[in-house]
């Protein structure tokens, strides 16, 4: 018996995707230009799928911070976070995400997966309850089966649907409920003040996942929960360095008085080794810079009207009334289409991500862009028109 | 063996989703028989919690292949309270 042979079917599936030109799941990015460019097999492209929402990537306080935390501390720290991996920077790092929370503890993870798994996995012990959205990120997934805990599931973003199983769980049991501020597929928010606020109501510990919102909901960024005044109801925010921040790490944040035990009770944080110092600096200085950023900000939320308004104008079908977040997602009517179309676009020079199940809700595929606080207005333009020429192009159906 | 009246609320709850019109039996498979998809299966699942007031945890559905396993599971929860 070959191992592989169960993942046939993954095998087949690939490969009946008309692609000619270019497979969505290989691109490689030969250049980076900017922020917003890259060159892709020789062709200058715009790139509208890279999460880099607040455009942090070349930021040039955290260029300079990772280039002499390069040159100060080495190129990685070879070792846990509870052993040798800590240095001054992992700690001003923490302290750093702590006072932009407004909040007494951070632990920072190698990963924002990670963080999750770790967060979640360690809360709910065996006997404890874990209530998520149906429409949860992959980490939320894997935490639930890393952990003990039984796992309860709600209908995305359904505050009735969630009140209605809280309502049937001990009253006494230990009760984590795991909600996302952004779901990062549609691009949707969450109704966090109703959910929140039914959470508490039933006694619940609550998490929040701001990997999606972080930099640009709230006055200062802090995502969905800031924005939407429910900050006081959230026990755990967790985060991630990946998307506004630029580079890669995750963190957690809370007033919890016993936060530090996590420290030695979450695997996911000292089984591995912590992140290079270059990364933690550039971190750091983005972070600080995000703080400052409003302008930034501003003109994010003008590029998803812009991008949201022009193709919703032009006849797509997207997932939200409204930009939600930086993330707008055209919805496509099946795979054949989506591949076609995706293939298409970035031959016009727009890359975007195509997404399918089961990153997607089931039975829905996307191409989904996410916009950046870089990108110029005219780039936006360029992307509204060169989807227009793309569903020409591949035969796609646009409402008039 | 879970009662007859279990199934029978049961398999009401899955005939609107039975496009192909499979026969309903105790031993009828959600994967292989009724073919159901991962959000068809999402949405039953969530029908059969507020039909019987319980909570069929995610943890416990990989083991729930056929009718009857979701309808002793169904019993069981419910004989806990």
């Amino acid at each position: 018996m070959d191992l592989f042979d169960k993942f046939d079917p993954v095998v087949q599936l690939r490969s009946s995707l008309p692609f000619e030109k270019a497979d969505p799941f290989k691109v490689v990015m030969d250049e980076i230009i900017s922020e917003t460019e890259a060159i892709v097999e020789g062709r200058h492209t715009i790139l509208a799928g890279t999460n880099n929402y607040m455009g942090m990537t070349f930021y040039q306080d955290a260029v300079d911070a990772a280039k002499k935390a390069l040159d100060d501390f080495g190129t990685g720290t070879t070792g846990s976070r509870v052993l040798n991996g800590t240095y001054g920077g992992h700690k001003a790092l923490e302290a750093t995400i702590a006072d932009f929370y407004d909040m007494d503890h951070c632990m920072v993870f190698s990963t924002g997966y990670q963080a999750n798994l770790g967060m979640i996995s360690t809360l709910g012990g065996k006997d404890d309850f874990v209530i998520i959205d149906a429409d949860s990120h992959a980490s939320i997934y894997d935490a639930c089966n890393l952990g003990n805990a039984t796992i309860v599931r709600f209908k995305h973003n359904d505050v009735d649907h969630m009140e209605k199983r809280l309502k049937r769980l001990p009253e006494d049991a230990g009760k984590l409920v795991v909600v996302e501020g952004i779901y990062s597929m549609l691009g949707d928010a969450a109704p966090l003040k109703e959910m929140l606020e039914v959470a508490k109501k039933y006694g619940c510990t609550t998490l929040v996942d701001e990997a999606h919102s972080m930099g640009f909901c709230g006055e200062n960024g802090r995502g969905v929960a800031e924005a939407l005044g429910v900050e006081h109801l959230v026990d755990f925010y967790v985060g991630t360095f990946s998307k506004s921040v630029g580079t890669v790490g995750g963190f957690a944040v809370s007033n919890h008085p016993k936060f530090d035990v996590l420290r030695f009770v979450c695997r996911p944080y000292v089984f591995t080794a912590s992140l290079p110092p270059s990364v933690v600096a550039s971190a750091t200085a983005a972070i600080e810079g995000i703080k400052r950023s409003s302008n930034r900000r501003a003109h994010l939320w003008e590029n998803a009207n812009q991008l949201h308004s022009g193709l919703k104008e032009a006849g797509f079908n997207l997932a939200t009334a409204k930009a939600e977040s930086p993330i707008i997602a055209v919805q496509v009517p099946d795979v054949q289409l989506g591949t076609r179309f995706w293939e298409q676009l970035l031959l016009q020079g727009v890359y975007v991500n195509m997404a399918a199940p089961p990153a997607t809700p089931a039975g829905i595929f996307l191409m989904r862009v996410s916009v950046c606080a870089q990108h110029s207005s005219e780039q936006i333009d360029l992307i509204i028109e060169r989807f227009k020429k793309t569903a020409e192009i591949v035969g796609l159906d646009l409402d008039s | 063996m879970a009662q007859a009246e279990t199934l029978e609320t049961i398999n009401a709850l899955i005939t609107p989703l039975n496009k192909k019109g499979v026969s309903l039996k105790p031993e009828t498979s959600f994967a292989s028989d009724l073919e159901l998809d991962s959000l068809t299966v999402m949405d039953l699942v969530a029908e059969i919690e507020d039909e019987f007031d319980i909570i069929l945890p995610l943890n416990l559905l990989p083991d729930l292949e056929t009718i009857e396993h979701v309808a002793d599971a169904v019993e069981k929860i419910t004989s806990e309270g």
